[in-house]
């Protein structure tokens, strides 16, 4: 659990985060989205103390973080930012074995982790391991940026950006790939982007930021649903009522009955069924479900519910 | 750096010690404890060094002293760039008055052998101060048009004192003023050898990384011929010129009356000529490969022909890179012009060498100092122009 | 590749032959001494004169080496940051400087012979190499220094497994540009007696033998080359290795 109280930066005479506090449960990711200079990244980065803050607090664990010092910290807290950064003059498993070797592990259980982490990330150790970052392709620079911040167990996981660098398919599996390990190793993640469609997609809560202050904090049912001030629904959009959809899938809206045409899998999102009534001109549609049939799903009841919530 | 903050801010901005500041305060000590300056019978002799206090006399050297101490607070306390810049300025200013005030009152009236030079003490001093004076206008980031007005300031301020005759028993003047002629005619000599030289190299070798840069395959073997051509040590270069430009002036008609001949200016002007083409040639072309192919593209896209694109946007991107070459070449010149003297090719290096050969070093600084100063002159002035090439390009 | 290498090795051999036994290789230098002259500097041994000029450079450029990078990591450090900008416009200043002239002035302090000639090839060689430490410690990506600090890196474990290692083919470079420039201007330190290949170019001078001044000209400009490329070599490896394009 990270405990942020009454947490301010000031540089000069500006004052790029102000007075912020909230409190990220463990096993949550809170996705904190911002324009630029909104004072996201910064208030990130006085997470692990990159940033000092200037007044205020953080508590990890009931911790406050000033009683240890900040490499410490560091080596405690997973750190992936934008473009990677990877050592361009140390090899793959080297990079990756960094914090561990700080740590002061034994070679071989290094080596064991690297190996474990390549294999999550769906890269080959033998053929991954010795490589320099500059022979791998973006995705892959990007997986084993998150991998060398992954290496040391980190019960919290700080991402800058992490995405920001990628293409687009690639980014929807680098996300999916997150959202998989964050669940298998129950890590805390405050990740730091300025897309919506990414907090929305990856968040189990939202921080919306604008000019160092923070306008709502809350799960993205909630923001899409009662968006705290005009610019949070500025952020969101125009396509609130989509956005909504994508949140649930089609199993939350099943019901009773049969209808004609292709089916629809119960672990699309309502977004995906919504669009495919509209297009196929149908008004419901069969749902399957492990290549059985299950039930259906109606244009009505999805229209219903991508109105907003009372 | 967040520790500094933090510590910054625990106390009065004007309390917190500047770390070059002690550094400043310990060499301006050492300075005022050195002798300021040297006295000696005659030219040749070994010198006695004198402190300031036997330096100068009762008052000037109290006001010295006081200024000293001065300027060692100012450069102790964390004060505005500005305030530090005034007051180095006043403490140079200072010392060049009262080492010419000291010489004046040390050589015994009538007596034309004694001589006063600049003791250790003195340059210590002038260095501390300089230190000051170059953090200070580094902190302050002054624009191009600013520095060669300060240039400029200094230049007037040295130049009227020496008007004024306030160094006039100094040593080196002494000096001067037994080969004044002699002084303005090597002068002229040693701007005509590095400016003239920088000239030539800028027509030949602006053309000919033009002409690399369209022909890629020349680029290697060139740069390669250039590259080598740096590696002669300049002395071998003067002498190894000797014999071929001796065998043009006697058998080229016309040659030895345009003042082609086998020593002197020739080989000297045609040896820093070679140094020269190296920077001038490769920044021509990394000016050139470096224009951003986007900016071609579109020159290209408005049918532009390769000489209009070439005149219109591949040169004038290519211009600041161009200026930074010549810079680098002026500057070196003008410093490698003094081993022209070796040869009989003249410049300030003919003081200096008669000053190392005589072992009277005020003759040694009667070449190097305006030496120096003219390279640091032309360096500075090349930054700015180079500066301002360089931000009207980004206003574009 | 492969010819460049067998050229070199060739202009090796050549060089160390004439060095053990100058006299073979009158021939060539004969038709430049005029009537009477020595073909083959006479006052001294030439592979001597060779090892002590290269030992004058080795002994200036190794200490300017030490204390160039060791000033650049002071001033990049949080301690040593309010020295930055004053050590820049320093490095700037000192190139005006003229070799001659610091070689000059540094004869009152240190007397003639071997002593100013390293005092002023030391001074001369800081420059190229504190620059480069500059640029290359200064100049590294962001993302890089970041994640280091972010992984917990300390300030001493940053520099010396990050900083260093990626800045070294630039550091490098300045040590080969302080080396190449040391070769030439230990030559002129023979106008204050001291013993380099600068003693051959200025006999030859002094008496009008075009053959001295080639030999040592010569000499200085084929060291100068083979160990700039040799220089050149060892950097591009250390860039493949960290996987960034050599700089030319």
């Amino acid at each position: 659990m990270i405990e942020i109280q009454a947490l301010t930066k000031v540089y000069g005479q500006t004052t790029v985060v102000d007075s912020i506090s909230l409190t990220i449960e463990a096993g949550d990711i809170c996705v904190i989205v911002g324009t630029s200079g909104s004072g996201k990244t910064t208030l990130m980065r006085m997470i692990n103390r990159l940033v000092e803050p200037t007044s205020g607090r953080v508590l990890i664990d009931g911790q406050d973080t000033r009683e240890v010092p900040p490499y410490e910290l560091r080596r405690r807290i997973g750190y992936a930012i934008q473009g990677h950064g990877l050592f361009p003059h140390r090899t793959v498993s080297q990079n990756i074995g960094t914090v561990p070797s700080l740590l002061g592990w034994d070679k071989a259980r290094i080596r064991a982790r690297v190996d474990e982490l390549l294999d999550l990330f769906q890269l080959d150790p033998a053929q991954f391991r010795d490589r320099m970052p500059n022979e791998l392709s973006g995705g892959q620079q990007q997986r084993v940026g998150v991998a060398r911040a992954l290496a040391a167990e980190p019960n919290i996981l700080l991402m800058d950006e992490p995405f920001g660098a990628l293409d687009p398919v690639i980014r929807a599996k680098a996300q999916d790939d997150l959202l998989a390990i964050q669940r298998r190793f129950d890590t805390t993640v405050v990740l730091v982007t300025h897309d919506m469609e990414e907090a929305i997609h990856l968040g189990t809560r939202i921080a919306v930021m604008d000019e160092g202050r923070l306008l709502q904090y809350a799960t993205p049912a909630e923001i899409i649903g009662h968006p705290a001030t005009d610019f949070v629904s500025e952020l969101l959009g125009g396509d609130r009522p989509f956005r909504l959809l994508s949140l649930e899938t089609v199993a939350s809206l099943l019901e009773e009955g049969e209808a004609t045409g292709t089916p629809i899998p119960a672990g699309a999102s309502l977004r995906e069924a919504y669009a495919e009534c509209l297009w196929s001109g149908r008004e419901a549609l069969p749902v399957i479900q492990d290549g059985r049939l299950i039930g259906r799903i109606s244009r009505a009841r999805l229209a219903r519910s991508a109105a907003r919530p009372s | 750096m967040s520790t500094a903050d933090i510590a910054g801010k625990a106390r009065a901005p004007w309390m917190a010690l500047d770390k070059l500041g002690v550094l400043i305060a310990l060499i301006a000590v050492a300075g005022t404890v050195l002798p300021f300056a040297v006295f000696r019978a005659n030219r040749i002799v070994l010198g006695e060094g004198l402190q300031i206090p036997f330096a100068l006399e009762a008052l000037p050297a109290l006001v010295l002293g006081v200024l000293i101490a001065l300027g060692i607070a100012i450069a102790l306390m964390a004060l505005s760039p500005l305030v530090k810049l005034v007051g180095g300025f006043v403490l140079l200013g200072a010392l060049m008055i009262l080492i010419g005030l000291a010489a004046t009152g040390l050589i015994p009236p009538g007596d034309s052998f004694a001589r006063v030079s600049p003791g250790a003490g003195f340059w210590v001093l002038v260095f501390a101060f300089a230190l000051m004076v170059t953090d200070a206008l580094a902190r302050l980031r002054l624009g191009p048009w600013q520095r060669i007005t300060i240039l400029a300031l200094v230049g007037a301020a040295l130049g009227s004192l020496l008007w004024a005759g306030t160094f006039d028993d100094l040593s080196i003047l002494k000096e001067y003023a037994n080969r004044a002629p002699a002084f303005w005619a090597e002068a002229r000599t040693h701007l005509v050898l590095a400016f003239g030289s920088v000239a030539i190299a800028i027509v030949a070798g602006v053309p000919l990384g033009i002409v690399l840069y369209r022909i890629r395959p020349l680029r290697a073997a060139v740069l390669n011929v250039l590259n080598i051509v740096q590696t002669i040590p300049s002395i071998a270069l003067f002498g190894l010129l000797i014999a071929p430009l001796a065998w043009v002036a006697a058998n080229v008609p016309g040659a030895s009356a345009i003042g082609i001949s086998g020593i002197g200016l020739a080989p000297a002007m045609v040896a820093l000529f070679a140094y020269s083409l190296l920077p001038i040639v490769s920044n021509t072309l990394v000016g050139l490969v470096n224009v951003p192919e986007t900016a071609n593209d579109a020159a290209r896209g408005m049918g532009m022909t390769d000489r209009q694109r070439l005149m219109g946007v591949e040169l004038p991107l290519a211009f600041p890179v161009v200026l930074t070459g010549i810079r680098i070449v002026l500057v070196q010149n003008i410093g490698l012009a003094t081993i022209a003297a070796l040869i009989g090719g003249g410049g300030f290096g003919v003081f200096v060498f008669q000053g190392i050969g005589q072992t009277a070093m005020d003759l040694v600084l009667l070449g190097a100092v305006p030496t120096v100063a003219l390279a640091f002159a032309a360096a500075v002035v090349l930054d700015a122009l180079v500066e301002m090439a360089s931000t009207r390009e980004r206003a574009r | 590749m492969r010819a460049g290498l067998l050229i070199r090795l060739v202009v090796f051999a050549l060089l160390v032959a004439f060095l053990v036994n100058p006299e073979a290789f009158a021939f060539v230098f004969a038709p430049l001494a005029s009537n009477g002259q020595p073909v083959i500097y006479n006052q001294g041994s030439l592979l001597d004169l060779t090892l002590n000029h290269l030992m004058i450079v080795l002994i200036a450029t190794t200490l300017a080496t030490l204390v160039a990078v060791g000033l650049a990591i002071l001033v990049t450090r949080p301690f040593g940051a309010e020295f930055l900008p004053l050590s820049r416009s320093l490095a700037n200043v000192g190139q005006t400087f003229p070799p001659v002239a610091v070689l000059a002035l540094a004869v009152p302090m240190l007397g003639f012979g071997t002593a100013p000639t390293l005092v002023a090839l030391f001074l001369y060689g800081l420059l190229p190499i504190f620059e480069n430490t500059l640029t290359g410690l200064t100049g590294l990506r962001g993302p890089v220094t970041e994640a280091a600090r972010g992984m917990g890196m300390t300030g001493l474990q940053r520099l010396t497994r990050v900083e260093l290692p990626l800045a070294l083919p630039v550091i490098l470079a300045g040590v080969r540009l302080s080396t190449v420039i040391s070769l030439a201007t230990a030559t002129i330190g023979s106008t204050v007696a001291a013993r380099t290949l600068g003693e051959v170019i200025i006999a030859g001078l002094l008496s009008g033998n075009t053959a001295f001044v080639l030999q040592g000209g010569l000499i200085v400009g084929v060291l100068a080359v083979l160990i700039y490329d040799g220089l050149s070599a060892i950097e591009r490896t250390l860039s493949r290795r960290i996987g960034q394009r050599a700089r030319a």
